[in-house]
């Protein structure tokens, strides 16, 4: 199979150029470039804009380190990456089994359209939705009101579950997807067997089910994990005072305090961190698929 | 161990009858092939049997024990899948643990068990494989393995060779059988293979349209159909229609066909006679009527197909066609368009009702 597939690739490499420029073109045009400004910048004292005074130093990496709120906020940030990752299996992962399992046909399309939906609104639209149902006296609060025989008091704005509401809602189709995806694969007659053995349905589903969509919960995870790291629109907005994160500090040096060099520092040490722990997990996640 | 008894049982989806008031009776320790063309109910009753799914109406019991409504966990089957149905992430050894350790048996004693079940099937030095490194055939050993290592009271087989080639089927065909005579358990084989039905099992139900239209030993089957559908989908046969005479029937040309076996009819309803191809002679010579009340009809070949150790020829008269099966001796063979004379026992004369 390896040997075929490498007689392939070898015959292949020349005639699928055409087909491999455009992309890796774009790639490099729209990533590699601004990146390595970005990298560059990183280095820099200053921008070397309007003619002011710059040169190379360390000093936006050491400043990573001297001042222990960066790095406090990069372990917040984490731990927020962390929780809504869990939340996303919690939620979306059921979602995923019913989709792939329970239903067909129809019902199956109309429910799937609902778990996309909110690719196709504005980010920025759906954010402040959420902001008009979490506040005081807003949608949820006038509902469960309305409802309720006593008085409660629902102001979910500027907290931190409002973030992970926000969030949870923003990144929860990519878990939906992965895993839909694989457990769509796994074979009806795989689930039979295991309970003609003798395996209660909770057994069938922790030793057969959730093992074989590893892949998929994995996938999913890591997209949802990195750019929640990073993420600053969900925070700033439905956090509030409480939504200082990492990514939100580096939104400021980006378009308040107008210091790139440390932004661009901020950045890189982030993508350094979550290319470690992924290094470090991969071993362990390789594994358990 | 176990017998099994399916009384009464019904079962529709929507407007469609899969099972309709099926009753048969698995006798304990034997193997039993259920047949049928698809769309019969075959697999719909095997899955009442195993649990997947429950009957609409009617009564099932396992040893016994009714179980019409009990979840397939708590039947203590074993059952083979069409396609195996291995768990891909695990390794061999562990797919025929996977029954043993769900109970939560001591791991020790799961390891004698499965090594004895793997020996069983000849797959004793396999255990650390993946189901993928293995071949179509291996494949199936150790879903048979992974299927009786719990001891089940009975084992259900669905299609278990049907994706198998023909060399490996008859093989696997023999292997099973001896397997099953081992370890002496009931099982229960669902099959659209003629063939397969008549050289493995002890019993044979033939299903159509969610109905069984009949049941018993193969031979007896094959030797006294009840239908034409039994007659024809069990082996070949030639079928004459007619009027019944009370020893036969009596053709519209006004031919008659004697026959001694099968249902009695009375005379003038409307019957048929089935003979079996290998059961008719064929012969060149004038109408040789030698053993006395023989029946005898004559044609001519149309068509000869040969098989090797057999040839097949089709003998056309009176607008039908009729099937002969001739061991190829080295005595003459015949060729087409040649007028010939067929005679047979009553004796290999089925008479079915109409």
């Amino acid at each position: 199979m390896a040997h075929q597939l490498a007689i392939g690739s070898r015959r292949g490499l020349r005639p699928a150029l055409p087909l491999l420029l455009p992309a890796y073109l774009w790639l490099t045009v729209a990533i590699f470039l601004p990146l390595s400004a970005m990298a560059f910048f990183s280095f820099m004292t200053d921008l070397p804009l309007a003619g002011k005074e710059w040169s190379f130093t360390l000093g936006n990496y050491a400043a990573f380190f001297s001042q222990s709120v960066y790095s406090t906020l990069l372990i917040a940030s984490l731990r927020l990456g962390l929780e809504v990752t869990l939340w996303c299996v919690v939620i979306g992962y059921p979602a995923a089994y019913v989709l792939a399992k329970v239903l067909k046909g129809r019902s199956r399309e109309a429910i799937f359209l609902l778990v996309i939906l909110p690719f196709w609104s504005n980010g920025l639209v759906r954010i402040f939705s959420w902001a008009m149902v979490l506040r005081e006296g807003g949608i949820l609060d006038t509902a469960l009101n309305a409802v309720l025989p006593f008085k409660i008091n629902i102001d979910l704005m500027y907290s931190y579950p409002a973030v992970i509401i926000g969030l949870v809602h923003s990144y929860v189709p990519y878990m939906v997807l992965t895993c839909y995806l694989t457990l769509q694969a796994i074979d009806d007659s795989l689930i039979e067997a295991g309970r003609s053995l003798g395996a209660s349905r909770r057994q069938v589903l922790w030793r057969v089910i959730i093992p074989l969509s590893m892949p998929g919960l994995i996938a999913g995870a890591a997209l949802i994990f990195v750019p929640v790291v990073g993420s600053f629109m969900e925070p700033r907005i439905l956090g509030g005072r409480t939504g200082t994160f990492y990514g939100t500090v580096i939104e400021d040096q980006f378009v308040a305090v107008f210091n790139w060099p440390l932004g661009a520092a901020l950045s890189f040490i982030l993508l350094a961190v979550v290319l470690i722990i992924l290094a470090l997990a991969a071993p362990v996640l390789r594994r358990a698929a | 161990m176990a017998g099994v008894q399916v009384a009464n049982v019904s079962r529709s989806f929507g407007a469609h009858k899969a099972l309709d008031n099926v009753s048969i009776d698995f006798p304990d320790g034997g193997f039993y092939a259920l047949l049928g063309p698809s769309g019969s109910g075959k697999t719909t009753l095997l899955r009442q049997i195993a649990g997947f799914d429950f009957p609409d109406s009617g009564r099932i019991a396992i040893g016994g024990e009714s179980v019409e409504r009990v979840p397939v966990e708590k039947r203590r089957i074993g059952m083979v899948f069409q396609n195996y149905a291995l768990f891909p992430n695990m390794s061999v050894a562990d797919n025929v643990a996977f029954g043993l350790s769900v109970r939560g048996e001591p791991k020790a004693a799961i390891a004698t068990e499965v090594q004895r079940a793997l020996d069983l099937v000849q797959l004793g030095k396999l255990g650390g494989r993946k189901p993928h490194q293995l071949s179509g055939g291996q494949r199936q050993r150790v879903a048979l393995a992974r299927a009786i290592v719990t001891k089940p009271r009975v084992l259900l087989l669905d299609e278990p060779l049907g994706a198998l080639d023909k060399a490996l089927r008859v093989d696997m065909q023999i292997e099973l059988k001896r397997i099953q005579r081992e370890i002496g358990i009931t099982t229960i084989f669902v099959t659209h293979d003629q063939e397969e039905a008549l050289t493995m099992s002890d019993r044979i139900g033939i299903l159509r349209d969610g109905r069984l239209v009949q049941e018993g030993p193969p031979e007896e089957i094959y030797d006294r159909p009840q239908s034409e559908f039994a007659a024809t989908f069990l082996g070949d046969a030639n079928i004459f229609r007619g009027d019944a005479t009370g020893s036969g029937i009596k053709l519209s040309d006004g031919t008659t066909i004697a026959a001694s076996t099968g249902a009695s009819v009375p005379a003038g309803a409307k019957a048929s006679c089935a003979v079996r191809p290998e059961r008719i002679r064929i012969s060149t010579g004038a109408a040789t009527a030698g053993a006395g009340n023989a029946n005898v009809l004559a044609g001519w070949v149309s068509k000869r197909i040969f098989a090797g150790n057999n040839s097949t020829y089709f003998v056309e008269r009176d607008g039908q066609t009729l099937k002969v099966i001739v061991q190829n001796t080295g005595a003459e063979r015949l060729a087409e368009g040649q007028p010939v004379v067929l005679s047979w026992s009553p004796d290999s004369t089925v008479l079915i009702a109409a």
